[in-house]
């Protein structure tokens, strides 16, 4: 009786720490490989709309972003604006950011640079055709209208 | 040690992001071109105008919606051969060795570069066309001028603007489907473009059914009563 009564005070020992670090690097590498760097900071709000049809692409590192939405400042109104980068610009600065985005590229690659437009789904179309024109006119004819998956 | 680790993935975890680039690639006509497509033959152009109040219409005639997508991969079809829609010209193999004994004939006969040029263009054309043959068997072709003209008013909003880009997609996306399920007995969504098995049935598929979107000129849609 005496030899079970006494296994049964005993405390349990406290858990094993040492395969913590390990645990962690896990993690760490996981979060390493599957994610990618944040973009610039936005300055405009913007909800994406849905589509069914959209396909992936494939090469992030060939892609551009313009954004098309109300700025986040209220200080700027609520008309939607464009941002490039990290900041707003204008209709006739889109030329000028594409040099840019092309000089910084290899010149094997500057056939397949896509330009995806994120656009508010309340923006008005004229500021979209405005933008479509603009990057015909500047021959980047490749370019990807960002939705989310719906359905 | 295990401190670290953990700095380092709070570090991560604030700086990236998870999500993936996904939308509905477009590839826009070159501005000095500017063709205009809708003019030249009513029957090969099917006119998908949004006015400003986000109301569809085809051809004129206001439409749902949940109508596009059908009404679409009838202009795309022809399943009764209707005057008012494409004529789909069937395409064989003897058809096809015509055309490139013409277009060879042609540009040995050429008297200067630029109609070489241009022979050699109808050449490769049918050379093309030769190729699908040999995959999918005779075929029905879509007029080389067919096309699905999009046009939006200034203040449509975008929404409902990739709406309409989502049916037509969606419509073409169909047609594919069921093509390449008939002919070939797989998905047209799993045949990968990096493999170079495929790859001559991607394009099999998609010159049957090509995706002819022409959001060209911008033009002010009237409001529809």
């Amino acid at each position: 009786m005496s030899i079970f009564k006494r296994g049964s005070t005993k405390s349990t020992p406290p858990i094993s720490t040492a395969s913590l670090p390990d645990i962690i690097f896990m993690l760490l590498f996981f979060f390493m490989v599957t994610t990618v760097m944040r973009e610039t900071e936005l300055l405009v709000k913007i909800t994406l709309p849905e589509a069914s049809e959209i396909i992936r692409l494939e090469d992030k590192a060939l892609v551009d972003y313009i954004y098309i939405g109300p700025p986040v400042d209220p200080d700027r109104g609520t008309e939607p604006l464009t941002q490039l980068n990290g900041q707003f610009a204008r209709l006739n600065e889109i030329n000028q950011w594409m040099d840019w985005n092309e000089a910084r590229r290899d010149q094997k690659e500057v056939p397949f640079i896509t330009r995806s437009r994120k656009v508010d789904k309340d923006t008005r179309m004229k500021m979209v055709i405005d933008v479509k024109q603009e990057l015909r006119r500047s021959n980047a004819l490749k370019i990807n209208y960002s939705a989310e998956q719906d359905r | 040690m295990a401190d670290i680790a953990f700095l380092l993935l709070i570090f991560f975890l604030v700086t990236t992001t998870m999500d993936t680039e996904v939308g509905i690639l477009r590839l826009l006509p070159p501005m000095e071109k500017a063709p205009q497509p809708t003019e030249a033959n009513g029957r090969d152009v099917y006119e998908v105008n949004i006015n400003d109040a986000n109301e569809l219409s085809v051809e004129g005639i206001p439409m749902d919606i949940q109508d596009l997508r059908s009404g679409v991969k009838e202009f795309m079809t022809n399943p009764e051969n209707s005057l008012v829609l494409p004529e789909r010209r069937s395409v064989n193999r003897a058809i096809c060795e015509q055309g490139i004994a013409l277009a060879r004939s042609r540009m040995l006969h050429a008297s200067d570069e630029v109609s070489k040029q241009v022979h050699q263009k109808e050449l490769s054309t049918w050379e093309h066309k030769l190729a699908v043959t040999e995959l999918i068997g005779d075929f029905q072709e879509l007029p080389p001028n067919a096309v699905i003209a999009l046009r939006t008013g200034s203040r449509t909003s975008y929404a409902m603007y990739m709406n309409v880009q989502n049916e037509l997609e969606a419509a073409v996306e169909d047609l594919r489907e069921a093509l390449c399920k008939e002919k070939f007995h797989r998905e047209f969504k799993e045949l990968n473009e990096k493999s170079s098995d495929d790859r001559p049935l991607i394009k099999a598929i998609r010159a049957v059914h090509p995706q002819r979107i022409s959001e060209a000129e911008p033009l002010e849609v009237q409001s529809i009563r």
